[in-house]
């Protein structure tokens, strides 16, 4: 890998780090008004894989999606607007944090219900194997979604059209409190299942944004080669709580150990630690940089105004 | 230029309407179960394969919940899918998509995405259909905000309804009744368009205004013959567009009757029915004469055997029982107004099941 894509990588990780800290310090001014489910801890996932994708290539998220949002390149001062309410919001203050969506970017969308993007994402698809189209589509889900009826539907039937579609599973472990082993059978994993069902199926370390990259990479490629749909489980960590922006680490739901381990898996000190030729002066640069657009970001969406109310009445139908 | 019409079924028409806009635009596909069976979907899908090909019309799983999400996808890249369900009853596997995505996404993105599907749902009804194989859904579908509800009664109608749905940019609920399946009507060949949101009268009349739907718009217009007989002038209104609704044009019928009885296929409570009574009593109160009356199913499942079925469904003999109340008139009725049939549970005896 050469020192420009481990540049990039580290910028894209590092500016969903600081976004998201950002929201989380200032979420308890009660200024961003919407149920909020902060990525920190997951952003390699994101941005290993939406490296391996183009402009065009399409992407669709679930309730948990900033950091889909931002790795796919969406507007960082419409996504600060939208959390704000606001009428520059990306949704027109309509949609709120788990209802994003940048056209220009290829972010198809992302709403709250449990894997319900996951046979949009599969229609995408569809369209762009009916237009013969290059690109493919990526739909990100967590672990939870794969307990969801809609799942198994939309898994059979990618692999029954072969369709263009690369299925992102970020396993945290955790549906709100709930510990994977109690929502299914320790001894089955999710990428081998879904094997089974036809699909080829893959899983790697979702910390290691190297690691991400590559792997997605090659499967980007094969899928681009018209080899069909492909699945990638991204074994990851939540630092925070489900929803909200605070640790929740207190609550005992999580074991010590886990805890720990989670933070040792730093997607960002993984990545210094893989790459030690990013030099200190190009990190600081970079730091210094995304500080400033998210400094901007948020006087964008202090400054902007609150949609007219009557606002709330339109766009429900075309005509 | 001259536009040719033909005679040809309900079924037909629909056929006829997948064609054209299949022919018209090469983003439109159809799909669903048994869409490319030998019987396609009570033919209203035959031949579509064999002309289209199986890129833009095929079977699918029975996974009618993904099937949905599949089709807003494609519709947010440009594609028009035009997804069948044999039978209503299955499309309540669907209500995640269609509610949590297909009325939701252009309103929450703000009218950045537009979902262009049409959804066609088939109401059973006789031969034993029972409580799974004929609900009128009419009402749930339309309580969301951000779907369109049709319910075409005629051939003519089918046609131009089913193409404008197809061409909309909003996802529709298409409902066709399967006992208008048989039904001839004179169709125009080629493009034409019936606006959604309209309503149509069909007869003009000035004592009562009788608001019918679907296969109630039927038994309502072969009463009309006995009620002009009997002295009676009766403004017959199809709704055609259950969501958005008409509202003008059943207004300013009230306003001119004064007496509203309105025809709804589907169960009382919560019904299309009770929304209609309740605008006109927000709307014209002053203008009724009397209460509203509606006739509708029991709130009860549709039972199965023929014996629990006998009185289950109202037909014109009730709808003219009910006018005859309303207008304090004895109505006279002689003349059988249709053809005999065999038994109660057929709309002629063309139907012989299964389904």
């Amino acid at each position: 890998m050469n020192i420009s894509i481990a540049e990039n990588l580290y910028k894209q990780l590092l500016k969903i780090r600081i976004i998201e800290e950002e929201i989380s310090d200032r979420y308890s001014e009660e200024k961003m008004r919407c149920p909020t489910h902060l990525a920190i801890g997951q952003e390699a996932a994101a941005v290993g894989v939406c490296a391996s994708l183009n402009n065009n290539d399409y992407a669709v998220s679930g309730h948990r999606a900033h950091h889909h949002y931002i790795a796919k390149g969406g507007n960082i001062n419409k996504l600060i607007a939208e959390l704000y309410g606001k009428e520059t919001g990306c949704s027109g203050g309509k949609g709120g944090s788990m209802h994003l969506v940048d056209k220009n970017a290829g972010f198809m969308g992302s709403t709250a219900i449990v894997a319900g993007t996951i046979p949009v994402g599969v229609g995408l698809s569809l369209s762009q194997k009916l237009k013969s189209s290059k690109n493919i589509t990526c739909i990100f889900f967590g672990d939870a979604a794969t307990e969801e009826g809609v799942f198994y539907e939309s898994i059979n039937f990618a692999a029954l059209k072969d369709l263009p579609v690369l299925f992102v599973c970020e396993n945290n472990r955790f549906s709100c409190f709930t510990h994977l082993s109690q929502r299914q059978p320790e001894s089955r994993k999710i990428f081998q299942m879904v094997s089974a069902m036809g699909i080829e199926s893959f899983e790697c370390d979702g910390n290691d944004v190297i690691s991400v990259y590559n792997m997605a990479n090659q499967i980007t490629k094969t899928i681009k080669n018209g080899e069909g749909p492909k699945f990638l489980e991204l074994h990851t960590d939540r630092w925070l709580e489900h929803c909200g922006p605070n640790y929740d680490d207190d609550l005992g739901y999580r074991s010590k150990i886990e805890i720990k381990k989670s933070r040792e898996n730093d997607p960002i000190k993984i990545l210094e630690k893989k790459f030690p030729e990013l030099s200190s002066s190009k990190k600081n640069s970079i730091k210094k940089e995304l500080n400033l657009l998210t400094e901007q970001a948020f006087v964008f969406a202090e400054n902007s105004n609150f949609p007219p109310e009557k606002e709330a009445y339109t766009n429900l139908y075309s005509q | 230029m001259t536009i040719t019409k033909k005679q040809i079924t309900f079924s037909q028409a629909i056929n006829d309407a997948i064609q054209t806009a299949m022919a018209i635009d090469k983003s439109v596909i159809c799909y669903g179960l048994g869409v490319t069976d030998p019987n396609g979907i009570f033919g209203s899908t035959i031949g579509l394969e064999e002309k289209f090909g199986s890129q833009r019309v095929f079977d699918i799983p029975a996974s009618e919940n993904a099937v949905t999400g599949v089709a807003i996808g494609a519709a947010l890249d440009g594609v028009r899918p035009v997804v069948v369900h044999q039978r209503s009853d299955f499309s309540l596997l669907t209500l995640d998509q269609m509610i949590n995505n297909a009325a939701k996404w252009r309103y929450m993105f703000n009218g950045i995405h537009s979902v262009p599907i049409t959804n066609r749902l088939i109401v059973g009804r006789g031969w034993g259909q029972g409580p799974t194989h004929s609900q009128n859904l009419q009402a749930l579908f339309s309580h969301i905000p951000g779907l369109k509800v049709i319910m075409p009664s005629t051939t003519y109608d089918v046609k131009g309804l089913l193409l404008s749905s197809v061409f909309d940019d909003d996802p529709v609920i298409f409902l066709e009744h399967r006992w208008l399946y048989n039904q001839v009507g004179l169709v125009p060949e080629g493009d034409y368009r019936i606006p959604i949101g309209k309503a149509k009268i069909i007869n003009k009349g000035e004592d009562i205004t009788v608001v019918g739907m679907s296969y109630m718009t039927i038994e309502a217009l072969n009463l009309i013959a006995v009620l002009s007989e009997n002295k009676i002038s009766c403004e017959l209104i199809d709704l055609r567009s259950i969501k958005p609704i008409d509202s003008k044009c059943i207004i300013d019928s009230v306003k001119k009757t004064g007496n509203l009885l309105v025809l709804d296929t589907a169960c009382k409570f919560g019904s299309v029915a009770s929304e209609i009574i309740t605008l006109v009593v927000e709307e014209c109160f002053s203008y009724l004469k009397q209460s509203p009356r509606r006739i509708t199913l029991p709130d009860f499942p549709v039972p199965t055997s023929p014996a629990l079925t006998s009185n289950f469904y109202p037909q014109d003999l009730k709808i003219m029982e009910v006018i005859s109340e309303m207008l304090s008139k004895k109505i006279n009725h002689q003349k059988q107004e249709r053809p005999p049939i065999s038994m109660h549970d057929i709309p002629g005896d063309w139907f012989k099941g299964p389904f």
